[in-house]
């Protein structure tokens, strides 16, 4: 009897990837679960960081999906090394500042890599023709075959049968016969071969799971390179895009208010590392800020972050400024009136 | 058999998972992993990787803005080609 064949899946908690590695497990082969965490991921986070979301069962879409396989998930911390994709994509950006195109080359490297240390055979994805804008295009699929190194070891089960036969299939180590042909964006076939397989309750997020994607996110990432006049991030820079309201009252600096409990929680954790804020008249957000400021522009601060805080009718509000030694002092500050902010200074 | 700490606090989820993951590839069989996280997602996903990789959950505890998972490290990791259910 032939020894059985070691797949490696790219999951990302998505349905199409559950569909693609379930496809090549029928046929018998071993499959394994990669995950890469970028920081861009939008589960997870936000949950853990709102508090309005506390009450609701949280869970990791790719750890639950592994378990709905019943497979076992590696899940790789990529942050430092995927910064090269977001700042120098080869193939550019997509509607905002997601780089698709070459976000997928490079998953499909790592998982390439990754086979080669560990013994594994080929590499599945979830990937559909048609299915994203970007990088599943019948026009940029080959690109991401060529330009990951992977060649014909990677197969995309829902759609193989549009595509020239890879090595799994010419070697017989999977039948080409079982495999699908999916294409375009719509959903239905996937959703009918998930009912066939029994999943249900699985993620199907709009748009992907990936920050980048989302428009006020890329605004947000834009302004933090122009300020700084760089292209650059760590990763928390990129948590606290996610957190808070952001105001830039000025080039100089801008003010990450907390909007709730949850996310006041949260940033409680960064003060040290900033300026910060907190009105103690009146219950209020913790506010940060991030960048240079003088005495003006605390005042500015304090008033505003009055203008967050329960006190925002009162006449006078008291503010605690903490700097980065961690001295404090107190500012008595009245409200900036709303109509007062103008719009733009929010991000 | 020995018994570790693991700071995971002020990190998000999965990076507890991959902090915990990283971790227990060092430890050998029945060695306790106590994890210390801020994000409460850790108590759900912390057991998940658990139960997929053949460790023994030996206590979560919800301390309202600190949760704590008591991980005992299981037998040698399945070899590749086991199926772990």
């Amino acid at each position: 009897m032939a020894a059985q064949r070691k797949a490696v899946a790219l999951v990302s908690g998505g349905l199409d990837s559950m569909l693609a590695a379930k496809v090549i497990m029928e046929q018998g082969v071993h499959v394994e679960g990669l995950n890469f965490y970028t920081g861009f991921c939008v589960e997870g986070h936000t949950h853990a960081i709102r508090k309005k979301d506390r009450a609701r069962p949280k869970r990791n879409n790719a750890l639950w999906v592994a378990e709905q396989l019943g497979i076992r998930l590696h899940i790789i911390d990529i942050v430092e090394e995927y910064k090269d994709v977001v700042l120098n994509p080869r193939h550019g950006y997509g509607a905002n500042l997601n780089p698709c195109l070459d976000c997928k080359i490079f998953m499909v490297r790592k998982a390439y890599e990754w086979l080669g240390n560990q013994g594994f055979d080929f590499i599945i994805t979830g990937e559909v023709i048609g299915q994203r804008p970007m990088s599943q295009r019948k026009d940029t699929m080959p690109v991401v075959v060529r330009e990951s190194g992977a060649d014909d070891l990677l197969l995309r089960p829902l759609c193989a049968k549009n595509l020239p036969p890879t090595a799994p299939e010419r070697e017989g180590w999977v039948e080409r016969e079982r495999l699908y042909d999916f294409s375009g964006r719509s959903r239905k076939p996937q959703i009918d071969l998930a009912r066939r397989f029994g999943f249900e309750d699985y993620a199907q997020p709009a748009g992907g799971c990936c920050f980048l994607t989302d428009g006020s996110y890329a605004v947000k990432l834009r302004d933090l390179w122009e300020s700084r006049h760089r292209r650059d991030y760590d990763l928390d820079d990129i948590i606290l895009l996610k957190v808070g309201r952001h105001l830039r009252p000025d080039p100089s600096f801008k003010l990450i208010v907390g909007r709730e409990e949850g996310e006041n929680n949260f940033l409680e954790g960064y003060r040290r590392r900033f300026v910060h804020l907190r009105t103690t008249s009146h219950p209020g957000p913790l506010v940060l800020v991030d960048g240079q400021v003088g005495e003006d522009e605390l005042v500015l601060a304090a008033r505003l972050a009055a203008r967050f805080s329960k006190g925002r009718d009162a006449e006078t509000v008291t503010v605690s400024v903490t700097d980065r030694e961690g001295q404090t002092r107190t500012l008595h500050v009245p409200p900036m009136p709303a109509a007062q902010i103008p719009g733009d200074w929010y991000i | 058999m020995s018994r570790h700490l693991l700071d995971a606090r002020g990190l998000l989820c999965p990076l507890p998972v991959i902090r915990v993951q990283d971790r227990v590839a060092e430890l050998t069989p029945g060695d306790v992993l106590e994890v210390a996280c801020t994000d409460p997602g850790a108590l759900n996903d912390i057991p998940a990787w658990c139960r997929l990789n053949g460790h023994r959950v030996a206590e979560c505890r919800d301390e309202g803005r600190e949760v704590f998972v008591t991980i005992e490290v299981g037998a040698d990791e399945p070899k590749a080609g086991d199926r772990v259910l």
